[in-house]
């Protein structure tokens, strides 16, 4: 019978994993990417080039061009035209199979497409591989579909195309991110401005490589490359008629105000600090899974992150327990091995905004947590990071992070949890723990979210609208909801 | 021999926690990515070999095969240096006495199978009396079925009582429990299934009898694993695990060993926390550890089976 | 306050009552404001004069400030969440119950009407229009949930299905240019859907726009689900949409560059905008379950399917 000792279980010695590369041999990275504009790819107007850097090794990976105003103007003018003389005079049938196309060009590009997001933005190969790949083609394929039946969607409707659609997207998910903005626009029969992140623009030039050998008509799907300033000339062009962003609330702020008495119709898919709420009777065993995917998930950066734990007093202890055990068990490092479980953070940028949030936190007063491992020597990394004894009022459990940083807080009972929860400007998810269907729905039904995932969390589908609540953005992305987004209804 | 010493802290087993499918499923596809390779790969299939409980349990096993089996687990492909032996060979109790004899200072085990394997429809004087041959003729260990008919109608006490008086007559040998995991129907049964083993003073809790279809798999295993893990964490006591039936390949058996050191750590990496029953993976192993060396993916042809 | 007897009042008062003639003096009523299930003057003590069309003083209506739209969307607020989660029947039935009072003072409402410019005709069609779209809503308010949930085929494990949810604070700036028709089209569909809302009444028509408060209040609809306060777009539509604890507005004006200020301003908290200034509420585009829709989330749920032997239904 063995002694009761110190009990504690040891999960980072003895059998260890040897490196396990994904090869990047086969994959070709061009020294220099221009624009895709009016299906071609165009120089700058300013002849400017900017870096997009490795976060895993802050090495230089390419050259992307600076798009400015000029180049904007350029991409709608060929959108317009596209639409105008192309598109919108196409079938939805026709617009369809372009689509398709686009779905199944992805899929058989797939690891390659997956080997460069994870190169260009940090995030593991496991994840770029299993997640965010199969998904952007998932979402071309779905809305292919839709493109012919749009007339189903909405009762008593007529649904018609808005123009052209100017479109920015952020870094945490950057090929998915583009499907989730191109797919249903074109389905719905618009044609498209977008605007990949500045630090991770690569994949979205693959996809614009891969648009064209689609054969998708010129200028119906633009790329333009830059910073925010290259945003901002999309959201003011008088021509684009309809604008989608996802991104910070901040600047989600300061689009709304941009078009303010135009009539550009707007979607928002903004920030969010989510609450993922443990119940005694919840399967804690797979709560704590859901703890870690909730938060360490793609580095946390994850505009749904759960980054407000709750946990019932009654199991507190154990949670913690188990969750720092979990954590012992996260390989942070290379994203390039399949192994790994947390990548690098996306740029310095992010990384001196989450070390600002882990010092405030540790200024708070709460007590800090990162299990022991080794980061690289080169580049971005944060390990997971945990804080407990943070009470609502604290900076930490307020202010989004997007990083891996989770804050914990107890709670003793149903309604104190849904105040707390819902106490935030934000509303874009929310996850629920426990083994009762009752209390399921009650808490499902209460969470000011527009995605609440019980017993699981941080699942995406095409087929399944994403959006949020309150100062989490408006409008939706996925399934039918999704289509409204790009439909006038008369 | 009931390791509790106080009643009071025996739970009570229709509140063992509940468990998600899904979630399980999940991590256990999770445990699935990860990629062995080289060095680490090499490690692992030793151990592996090294925690087989080499199997025959047939209606025709006569000495002969049991004979050439004990060979087997004690010279698993001599052409490679420094191979382990296999934990242990499982058999009948009407075997037992005869690969005692032939696994002498081996070092190898012998669990024999008992209470009325498989289906331990018997009355408990025949199972005390089965484990009770058993032992006396030198079994090491014990695999016993628990009464799953008796599970599912809710005597959990019944199960108890009969797992502490089987544990009682295995003396020193060390008791395996059985708990047919194929025949409970949920995970959630599968977990209040190993509490009950724990408590009642199973030294390793085991899937199955390898007798009905659904056998071992990885879900079911990361069950029973983080019962054994809340266990440890209340009463400080390691018990040990037994996936048996259905590991066939050594691809599995290594991301079996992934979720054993991701669930319980390295210190259940060895054959005395944790076992795979099976007859036909300990080729399979050799066959990739022969690849590993040479470079060449091998033939079965070259495998000797016993 | 002293009223002003005018010849229009008198000749009111000889219509209902189908009398030739009266010497009495008429009790006048004093138009206050609606918030929370109470009728309080403006805290400002401001009022503006509602005349009719030769320039006769209807009444003084109270004058709302910014504080009086601060009360009402404390009241709003606290009314929402237990508003939204009343029965969809139960709502049903109060909206239509809004519909009966309003058929039971039908005359009343014509008349203010007329007071305040319309011919009899046209008075008469624009409280019929009133009375039907609360029946219409009515009907909509556990109709519509079906309409626009949908259950989600995800391609995992897992049920997952959509439903709309109330937004929660409505504020709206109805169409000036009627009294009473563009009010309910505004308010109905917001509260059908489980909304609470705060209503700038026509500031040229509204007169019916209180005794429209009057008919909620005696409609078992709960205080502060429906608040309506009287005043100046001019003046509230700032204050109106920098409130940081309204989650949706509602513009039916006719101001572009008041629109504009409004859009500007609701993105301090990200408010959904809703440009209602070209809306015919006169016609059959009025009325429609996408305007309840226009104050819905789309809330998604998921949760694991368990299926342990892999069993089918097998049929």
């Amino acid at each position: 019978m063995a002694k009761k000792k110190q009990i504690e279980v040891d999960l980072n010695s003895g059998w260890a994993y040897a490196p396990a590369p994904e090869s990047k041999g086969h994959i070709k990275i061009k020294p220099q990417y221009n624009q895709f504009i009016g299906g071609k790819f165009v120089k700058p107007s300013n002849g400017k080039y900017f870096d997009t850097i490795n976060p895993a090794n802050s090495e230089k990976l390419s050259s992307i061009a600076l798009g400015n105003a000029k180049d904007v103007d350029k991409a709608v003018r060929a959108a317009r035209k596209a639409y105008s003389e192309v598109w919108s005079k196409l079938s939805g049938k026709e617009r369809g199979k372009y689509i398709f196309r686009i779905a199944r060009l992805i899929q058989e590009r797939a690891r390659e497409f997956s080997v460069i997001e994870s190169l260009d933005g940090g995030k593991t190969i496991r994840e770029s591989r299993d997640v965010d790949v199969p998904l952007a083609a998932n979402h071309f394929f779905y809305y292919a579909g839709w493109a012919d039946k749009l007339e189903y969607a909405f009762p008593n409707k007529r649904p018609t195309s808005l123009g052209v659609a100017g479109q920015i997207i952020p870094w945490n998910f950057p090929l998915l991110m583009a499907a989730w903005k191109i797919a249903p626009a074109l389905a719905a029969g618009n044609t498209v401005v977008l605007k990949p992140a500045e630090t991770t623009s690569l994949t979205a030039l693959k996809l614009a490589e891969l648009i064209k050998d689609s054969g998708l008509p010129d200028g119906v799907v633009n790329i333009v490359t830059g910073f925010g300033d290259t945003g901002a000339a999309i959201v003011n062009h008088p021509d684009v008629n309809k604008v989608a962003f996802t991104g910070s609330t901040g600047v989600g702020k300061i689009i709304q105000r941009a078009i303010a008495g135009t009539n550009k119709k707007c979607t928002l898919e903004l920030g969010g600090k989510a609450a993922n709420i443990i119940f005694e009777d919840a399967s804690i065993n797979q709560a704590v899974e859901g703890i870690v995917n909730g938060i360490y998930f793609n580095q946390g950066h994850v505009c749904c992150a759960g980054s407000r734990l709750f946990v019932q007093e009654s199991v507190y202890e154990e949670v913690i327990r188990k969750l720092k055990d979990r954590m012992n068990t996260l390989i942070v490092g290379d994203p390039m091995d399949k192994n790994t479980d947390i990548g690098a953070i996306n740029s310095k940028e992010q990384l001196d905004i989450i070390n600002k949030y882990i010092k405030i936190g540790q200024q708070e007063g709460a007590e800090f947590y990162q299990p022991a491992c080794k980061l690289p020597q080169k580049g971005n990394w944060c390990p997971p990071t945990l804080f407990t004894n943070v009470s609502q009022s604290s900076r930490i459990t307020q202010e989004e992070i997007f990083g891996p940083v989770l804050a914990v807080q107890t709670f003793r009972t149903v309604d104190e949890v849904i105040a707390k929860a819902n106490n935030t400007p934000y509303g874009l998810s929310a996850g629920i723990w426990t083994d009762k269907g009752a209390k399921i729905f009650n808490m499902t039904t209460k969470m000011r979210a527009g995605v609440v995932w019980a017993n699981t969390y941080n699942k995406f589908d095409p087929t399944s609208p994403f959006g949020g609540y309150k100062e989490s953005g408006f409008g939706r992305e996925g399934g039918l909801h999704g289509l409204s987004a790009y439909l006038n209804l008369n | 021999m009931i390791r509790i010493k106080s009643k009071d802290l025996l739970p009570d087993f229709k509140f063992s926690p509940a468990v998600d499918q899904v979630g399980i499923e999940e991590r256990t596809a999770r445990f699935q990515t990860r990629s062995i390779k080289s060095e680490t790969k090499v490690v692992g299939l030793k151990k592996v070999l090294n925690m087989i409980d080499l199997t025959t349990l047939e209606g025709k096993d006569t000495p002969g095969k049991v004979k050439q089996m004990c060979y087997k687990a004690q010279h698993l492909h001599d052409s490679i240096p420094d191979l382990p032996s296999t934990a242990a060979v499982c058999v009948y109790p009407s075997m037992v006495s005869l690969a005692k004899a032939e696994l002498i200072g081996s070092g190898v085990k012998v669990a024999s199978v008992s209470t009325a394997f498989p289906s331990g429809q018997a009355p408990m004087e025949v199972k005390i009396g089965d484990t009770k041959f058993a032992v006396d003729q030198g079994a090491d260990e014990i695999d016993m079925v628990i009464s799953r008919g008796r599970f599912h109608t809710g005597d959990y006490n019944f199960v108890f009582d009969e797992i502490a008086a089987i544990k009682e007559a295995c003396g020193k040998a060390r008791l395996k429990v059985i708990l047919e995991t194929g025949e409970l129907g949920t995970l959630d049964k599968v977990r209040r299934a190993s509490d009950i083993a724990m408590y009642a003073g199973a030294d390793f809790i085991k899937t199955s009898t390898g007798k009905i279809s659904v056998a071992a798999t990885m879900p079911v295993t990361l069950v029973m694993l983080e019962a054994i893990k809340d266990y440890y964490y209340k009463t400080g006591i390691m018990i040990g695990m037994k996936p048996a039936g259905g590991i066939s390949k050594a691809k599995l058996a290594l991301h079996y060993l992934v979720m054993v050191r991701e669930t319980l750590g390295d210190a259940w990496l060895t054959n005395e926390w944790f076992r795979f029953g099976a007859s036909s993976l300990a080729n399979d192993v050799l066959m990739q550890l022969v690849k590993q060396e040479t470079g060449a993916y091998q033939s079965a042809d070259y495998f000797s089976i016993d | 306050m002293a009223k002003t007897v005018t010849k229009k009042n008198v000749k009111v008062l000889e219509n209902i009552n189908g009398v030739a003639k009266t010497n009495r003096l008429l009790v006048l009523k004093t138009y206050k404001i609606y918030i929370g299930g109470k009728f309080p003057r403006t805290e400002s003590g401001r009022y503006y004069e509602l005349k009719d069309s030769s320039g006769n003083l209807l009444a003084n209506m109270c004058l709302s400030s910014r504080k009086d739209y601060r009360n009402a969307v404390v009241a709003a607020r606290g009314a929402s969440g237990p508003w939204a989660e009343r029965a969809a029947f139960n709502r049903s039935q109060i909206l239509y119950r809004i519909g009966e009072m309003l058929e039971g003072r039908r005359a009343q409402f014509v008349d203010e009407l007329m007071q305040m410019g319309s011919s009899k005709l046209s008075a008469e069609q624009e409280v019929d229009l009133s009375i039907d779209r609360l029946i219409y809503y009515a009907g909509w308010c556990d109709k519509y949930t079906q309409i626009f949930s949908s259950i989600n085929p995800v391609a995992s494990a897992h049920f997952n299905f959509s439903v709309p949810e109330a937004t929660g604070v409505v504020a709206a700036i109805t169409s000036e240019s009627t009294g009473l028709l563009g009010l309910v089209s505004i308010i109905a569909p917001v509260i059908a859907g489980g909304n609470s809302i705060i209503a700038l009444a026509s500031e040229t028509h509204a007169l019916c726009a209180i005794s429209f408060a009057e008919v909620i209040n005696s409609s078992d609809v709960p205080g502060g689900v429906v608040n309506i306060i009287t005043g100046k777009e001019d003046e509230l539509h700032k204050h109106m949409s920098t409130h940081m604890d309204v989650n949706s507005f509602i513009y039916a004006g006719s101001n572009a560059e008041h629109l504009k200020t409004i859009q500007v301003n609701a993105a301090d908290n990200v408010k959904r905008i809703l440009d209602y200034s070209k809306v015919e509420w006169n016609s059959e585009e009025g009325q429609s379950p996408y305007f309840i829709s226009d104050h819905q989330e789309t809330k998604t749920t998921w949760h694991p399917i368990e299926n342990i032997g892999g069993s089918s239904s097998k049929y």
